[in-house]
């Protein structure tokens, strides 16, 4: 693990993603600490006179048309959001790995078989895979949310470790370790896997800021994250129809977005960096 | 080149296949039955069931649907809209030319400006300019485009009523118009959405050309160029950007099918009427048939794209032919 204390001072080093990291942290601590702090960001205090009220002291970022809180809700939007797109990430990565080292690896007809169903996955447009899974939906659990984001992602991942298993598979370290009768599924876990984590830990970060926007804009058309769980897209949704009166109920949880995926990205951009220039 | 490009078109025939077999997978996999949602709505009865069931082929063994769905597919037949009641080609033709429209206006001025940015990003790389067109460009690609959407259409059309906030016509506008009253209206409706979309897509051409052209700049033949007193002018132009260019071109067929995804969020945000907002419909509706049709012709659109990028590297570089 010493390569990623490497990784990681190295990234810190970068003025971006330091600047990244700091936010992230921000962000991510803000979403874990402040909910109870905050007003319950489902209560409807007042629909008459608490309703649709600008930023002002009380409410920093004002009320929505229903009278929420709407710094309440862009704080547990984030807890949503954030969870939502690491575990589909996770999920994404895991099957990439799987696929990639698989198909690389044990090449021939298996190889061609699953490039071939990744060539397909990545043709369909990603939005429009999701649009299909979801629409039979009409209130989706947040758990069948997560596979279904996780299992749409991991086309690119998948090309991304296969192309390291094609470089590295007759290197001597692999020959070697064949040669000393290690079993397939050692030399793809212990011997090749490693060495594509780097590239893998690339894709992942910039998948998280991809998910978000996905997620946002799945909930924006009322097919992600549903109520009562607040969620930024869903926000943006139900503040659509009051944007002339309580613009504000819009304006934050965009910005809240933005700031997150600007910032994962950035981290992103860092960590490519920081492994090309470690790099031989 | 004759048998690199018939190995390249077979390529793209077999993705196809393949695409519509994971299409027509994704469908029948997904959870629950399409025609279990018309029971939310209303009360249905078995018979009713059963002779919509007929009607969309969907009491037909697994094989013999995809066999029907795959041969009208081919021939661009998608069946019939259930919320509209008409043959979805017919809805697609429809709504396609304002997707166009949109589409191509806005990749004319993504690839115009974006290239012209990214070169005076890496001529200038780390340079002030470079840093500031760097975070604009990353914050565009960090948007929600639904959000920056709501965004213009509340400061421009609703603060300021610079611009109409939706649609593609001016509905008060006199039938007599004439043509030039017709096409400003046309493209004060345009304005909004066009930049929209040219915001949250700058962002790739203009990374991508900059990388490209850092790359180029590199080269020993720039420095021989400079080393022999070029002017600087020349160096970047005709040695330089030239062969910058190039990468850029793989951009277009990515971009290609984005005229229909990227259109989704943006299109139902300003109600302009294309085949974005036809597939938000879709979706709202339940509409099936409608929906695979959509995405049918986005995944057409990428395998076309990826097939017209490589033509267009191969007809430019002999190198990636003779390699085949």
């Amino acid at each position: 693990m010493s390569w990623l204390r490497e990784l990681a001072g190295s990234v810190w080093r970068r003025e971006s993603g330091r600047g990244a990291v700091v936010v992230l942290a921000t962000i991510a601590i803000v979403a874990v600490a402040a909910p109870p702090l905050l007003p319950d960001p489902a209560a409807q205090p007042d629909l008459i006179g608490a309703a649709s009220l600008p930023p002002g002291p009380g409410h920093p970022f004002g009320t929505d048309q229903l009278s929420r809180d709407v710094l309440s809700r862009v704080v547990s939007g984030a807890r949503v959001s954030l969870a939502v797109a690491m575990l589909a990430v996770l999920v994404s990565m895991t099957i990439g790995a799987a696929v990639g080292l698989t198909a690389g690896y044990l090449g021939g007809a298996v190889d061609a078989g699953l490039m071939r169903l990744v060539d397909a996955g990545l043709a369909i447009p990603r939005l429009f895979i999701l649009l299909l899974l979801l629409a039979v939906w009409e209130q989706i659990p947040l758990a069948a949310l997560v596979l279904i984001l996780g299992t749409t992602g991991w086309f690119g991942a998948s090309r991304l470790v296969r192309g390291e298993v094609l470089r590295l598979r007759h290197e001597p370290f692999v020959s070697g370790a064949e040669a000393l009768g290690a079993s397939r599924r050692r030399v793809m876990f212990r011997h090749l896997l490693p060495n594509a984590a780097g590239p893998l830990l690339v894709a992942a970060t910039l998948g998280v800021g991809d998910v978000i926007l996905l997620e946002a804009g799945l909930s924006f058309l009322g097919l992600g994250i549903q109520p009562p769980t607040p969620s930024w897209g869903a926000m943006i949704l139900d503040a659509k129809s009051v944007l002339v009166t309580a613009p504000w109920a819009s304006l934050f949880p965009g910005l809240a977005i933005v700031t997150t995926v600007l910032a994962v990205n950035l981290l992103g951009d860092a960590l490519s960096d920081a492994l090309d220039s470690r790099a031989p | 080149m004759r048998a690199w490009l018939a190995r390249r078109v077979t390529q793209a025939v077999a993705t196809l296949a393949a695409v519509l077999v994971l299409l027509f997978f994704l469908m029948r996999a997904a959870p629950g039955d399409p025609l279990d949602r018309l029971a939310v709505d209303r009360p249905v009865t078995p018979e009713e069931t059963a002779a919509l069931r007929a009607r969309y082929g969907l009491d037909q063994p697994v094989g013999r649907q995809f066999v029907a769905y795959a041969r009208g597919a081919l021939r661009g037949d998608f069946g019939t809209s259930i919320e509209y009641g008409r043959p979805v080609a017919a809805l697609i033709a429809e709504r396609m030319p304002p997707t166009l429209l949109l589409g191509g206006v806005v990749l004319l001025v993504n690839f115009t400006l974006g290239i012209w940015l990214g070169v005076a990003q890496a001529v200038r790389r780390g340079g002030p300019l470079d840093r500031v067109l760097g975070a604009a460009s990353l914050a565009g690609h960090a948007m929600p485009s639904f959000w920056l959407g709501l965004a213009l259409a509340w400061l421009v059309a609703v603060r300021w009523r610079l611009l109409p906030p939706a649609g593609m016509q001016d509905p008060l506008l006199d039938p007599a118009a004439g043509l030039a009253a017709r096409a400003a209206d046309l493209l004060a409706h345009l304005a909004l959405p066009a930049l929209t979309l040219c915001v949250v897509t700058l962002a790739g051409t203009m990374r991508y050309q900059r990388r490209a052209m850092l790359e180029v700049l590199r080269l020993p033949y720039i420095v021989t160029a400079r080393a022999k007193g070029l002017p600087e002018r020349i160096v970047r132009r005709r040695h330089a950007w030239r062969n910058a260019l190039f990468p850029v071109l793989a951009l277009f067929g990515l971009w290609l099918p984005f005229l229909v995804t990227g259109a989704v969020f943006v299109e139902s945000v300003f109600a302009w009427p294309g085949l974005g907002s036809l597939a938000a419909e879709a979706v709202g509706a339940r509409d099936y048939p409608l929906l695979m049709g959509t995405a049918s012709l986005a995944a057409g659109l990428v395998v076309l794209g990826g097939l017209l990028t490589d033509l267009a590297y191969a007809a430019l570089d002999p190198r990636v032919r003779e390699a085949g």
